[in-house]
């Protein structure tokens, strides 16, 4: 061993990813695990159910309300966009529109489970199918529930003025956020409305 | 050595003046500090293995002879329920998650987790998990005014989880238990990766971490993938007892073996995610203690890492009994066999590490040298129960319970200790007496091995498990007695260790910044560490960034 001292090294300055962006995506792969159990769960009893009502029978594919909740993921994008260029007032606009599309969204389900429940009978109780379509829309429904909150709060926000530029990561999060639970009512919707029928 | 670590980090008026108690507790509740949650989950975890090993005590001791009556069939069926639920979530979970809070942001040279207030939350979540686990005791009946403590098993099978045959709350109590301490788990997994990709100091990159800090940002990553499922079917099985739902209700179409595979699908991973911050502490202690730089650390991290992409694709090796069908058997018998090699390459490297080195058997070196032996045991008998007519005959036999007791007890809790008795200096500034951990170690690894070894056989002798007791004349008698003979040692091992805390706490020898001589960044600070960890972030030019301060003649930066 030689007791000349090694010339140390400059250490070159570097960027890490943002601790908010890596902490929502870990949140969107737990999350994203969750539904894919509740969907093999749903694949795994198509057919299975003893008795009526099938889905054949009682199901119509919700188009509308769905494509209000995918434009949804554009208004968002569009929120998150004026607000990066400084826009706040149209970024409150599109918050607005998105909360509304959201709502339009759940306003649909209600009453498809309303048509579902008092129309045909088939609550959680009456057989397989009933048993993995509520839990499985249910579970995505908790999550615009949930989605609608936080932009709602948002939106709040926007109006009174305490949203600035300076949010724009923790907007785009709860965008990411969003954006993900549009991609899983994709999946919810092909099982449910065109494989489960 | 000191000198050297004191002219870089050392912060001033580092000391604490002593609060009451009530202030003192206050700060404890309050705090978001990641070494403080740390401590507070490891001593958590303690708590919970001192319960969980007196419901293991009594299970031996209820066996030793035949035909004993010292339990009822019920308290025993709640009893390797309740233990098995206890020394996975709130003993073995909360003690690694506990030293991955306490080390990572040390260790990466950080000042604390990514998000402190949600790794608050997540401790909380798993002590109330804990402790509405342990109230069933008392509310288990419910309104039906049946039931206790749950007493479903640790895998909580259907249909023994429906209405029909777990009347009262004893079974939602350990549903919901596992929920929340879930959740928990859950966010400090996030936690956890959030921190190791975003928290990191100057230099350290990702090919310079501890090896400690990869494995638990596997661990993390496994947590994310792997606790959902059970959640999800958690929640499926609420929907079943409190809505009428039928996942798992036969009678209505519903099948009970898919619970069976959410379960394992989940239970499985568990597996390693348990195991692998065992590798964690024996890959920061084995080099520290063979004087040498650990060997192979790539193949060390792919090996890990491999791992945890295996581990999710083995899970239906628990269901070879069911009759699941040649296709599923044959594919989950050679997944499983494919553990044993990123395994076998994680104990060559240990083993390279240490051959050739100076090796000093202080505690922890001793616990991990058992853990080579055991975890080779272990995985041995693991292969054999990969073999499906192999595990056909013995499954649910006690060989079974001891393979699996080798990996948990022999690897994870030896490991465990290893790593109390190595880094118990940096937390509380004083050293653990070393007489007192041989006693530690030797009791419990005679004791240890003389209950598990026994068991092999009386799982070949054809003894099944969860049976409360048995008939004289089935030749088990001896295997049992000779079982439960080791459980006083085991005992007695663990009393040791805390009282080794209690007097170490008070009289301990100072242990000064580096007590080991090792090399990694949380040993820069002072024992305990301050609040905000480094006065100055640190900056790293290689793994080993202690080495290079110490020896700036031959830092590591020229070879790597």
């Amino acid at each position: 061993m030689t007791s000349v001292v090694q010339p140390v090294p400059e250490v070159a300055a570097w960027d890490l990813p943002s601790r908010l962006r890596a902490g929502v995506v870990g949140l969107i792969v737990a999350e994203a695990a969750l539904f894919a159990v509740f969907l093999v769960a749903y694949l795994f009893y198509i057919g299975k159910s003893l008795s009526g009502p099938y889905p054949r029978e009682v199901l119509e594919a919700p188009i509308f309300i769905s494509i209000c909740l995918w434009a949804s993921s554009g208004t968002v994008w569009l929120a998150t966009r004026a607000l990066h260029s400084g826009h706040m007032s149209r970024a409150g606009v599109w918050l607005l529109v998105t909360v509304a599309l959201g709502g339009v969204f759940l306003g649909g389900t209600a009453m498809e489970w309303r048509r579902l429940i008092v129309g045909h009978g088939l609550t959680i109780g009456s057989n397989l199918f009933g048993t993995s379509f509520y839990s499985l829309v249910g579970l995505h429904a908790f999550h615009v529930t949930v989605g609608l909150a936080v932009l709602t709060l948002l939106l709040v926000f926007a109006w009174t003025g305490w949203l600035r530029p300076t949010h724009r990561e923790h907007v785009e999060m709860v965008s990411w956020y969003w954006h993900f639970v549009d991609v899983v009512w994709v999946l919810v919707f092909s099982v449910v409305y065109l494989v489960g029928r | 050595m000191d000198t050297i670590a004191d002219t870089l980090h050392r912060p001033e008026g580092a000391t604490q003046e002593r609060l009451p108690l009530l202030a003192w507790l206050h700060e404890w509740v309050v705090t978001v500090d990641h070494k403080r949650l740390g401590i507070m989950y490891i001593c958590t975890g303690l708590a919970f293995l001192l319960i969980a090993g007196v419901e293991a005590s009594l299970i031996r001791f209820q066996l030793v002879v035949p035909e004993s009556t010292l339990l009822s069939p019920q308290v025993f069926n709640r009893l390797f329920t309740m233990h098995g639920t206890t020394m996975i979530f709130f003993v073995a979970v909360p003690i690694v998650f506990g030293f991955a809070n306490y080390l990572v942001p040390l260790m990466i040279g950080a000042r604390d987790l990514a998000f402190p207030r949600l790794n608050a939350f997540g401790f909380w979540l798993t002590l109330f998990g804990g402790v509405l686990l342990y109230f069933s005791y008392l509310a288990g009946d419910g309104l039906s005014g049946a039931g206790s403590a749950p007493d479903v098993g640790w895998f909580a099978y259907a249909p023994l989880t429906g209405r029909a045959f777990s009347r009262g709350n004893s079974t939602d109590y350990w549903n919901l238990a596992l929920l929340v301490s879930g959740t928990g788990t859950i966010a400090t997994s996030v936690n956890l990766v959030a921190t190791t990709f975003s928290m990191r100091c100057r230099g350290m990159t990702l090919g310079r971490m501890p090896l400690l800090v990869w494995m638990m940002l596997v661990v993390a990553g496994m947590t994310l993938v792997a606790l959902p499922p059970l959640s999800a079917a958690q929640i499926m099985l609420l929907l079943d007892r409190f809505l009428g739902a039928h996942f798992f209700n036969s009678q209505a179409g519903g099948s009970a073996v898919l619970w069976q595979h959410f379960f394992w699908v989940f239970g499985h991973p568990e597996v390693y995610i348990l195991m692998i911050p065992g590798f964690a502490f024996a890959s920061e202690i084995i080099p520290v203690f063979s004087r040498k730089v650990i060997f192979g650390y790539p193949a060390l991290v792919a090996a890990t890492v491999s791992l945890g992409f295996i581990s999710v694709s083995v899970w239906a090796h628990h269901m070879f009994a069911v009759g699941m069908g040649r296709t599923p058997n044959a594919f989950f018998a050679a997944s499983t066999m494919l553990v044993a090699v990123p395994t076998g390459v994680k104990l060559f490297n240990w083993l390279g590490t240490i051959y050739g080195g100076r090796i000093r058997f202080a505690t922890p070196m001793l616990f991990c040298t058992a853990f080579l032996f055991q975890f080779l045991c272990a995985g041995l008998t693991g292969i054999m129960l990969a073999a499906v007519p192999f595990d056909w005959q013995l499954h649910d036999s006690y060989f079974v319970v001891a393979h699996f007791h080798f990996m948990l007890v022999g690897a994870i809790v030896f490991n465990i200790f290893a790593a109390l008795y190595y880094w118990f200096p940096k937390a509380t500034g004083r050293m653990l007496s070393e007489t007192l951990g041989r006693w530690n170690f030797w009791l419990l690894v005679v004791g240890f091995n003389l209950t598990f070894v026994t068991l092999h056989f009386a799982g070949i002798l054809g003894m099944p498990r969860r049976i409360y007791t048995y008939p004289a004349d089935r030749g088990w008698e001896l295997v049992n007695l000779v079982a439960t003979l080791g459980v006083p040692l085991q005992a007695a091992a663990v009393l040791l260790f805390l009282i080794n805390v209690v007097i170490s706490l008070r009289r301990g020898k100072p242990a000064g910044d580096d007590p080991w001589d090792a090399w990694t960044l949380e040993w820069t600070t002072t024992s305990p560490p301050p609040p905000y960890n480094f006065e100055t972030p640190p900056e790293v030019r290689s793994r080993r960034p202690l080495w290079d301060l110490k020896h700036p003649d031959d830092p590591d930066w020229v070879h790597e």
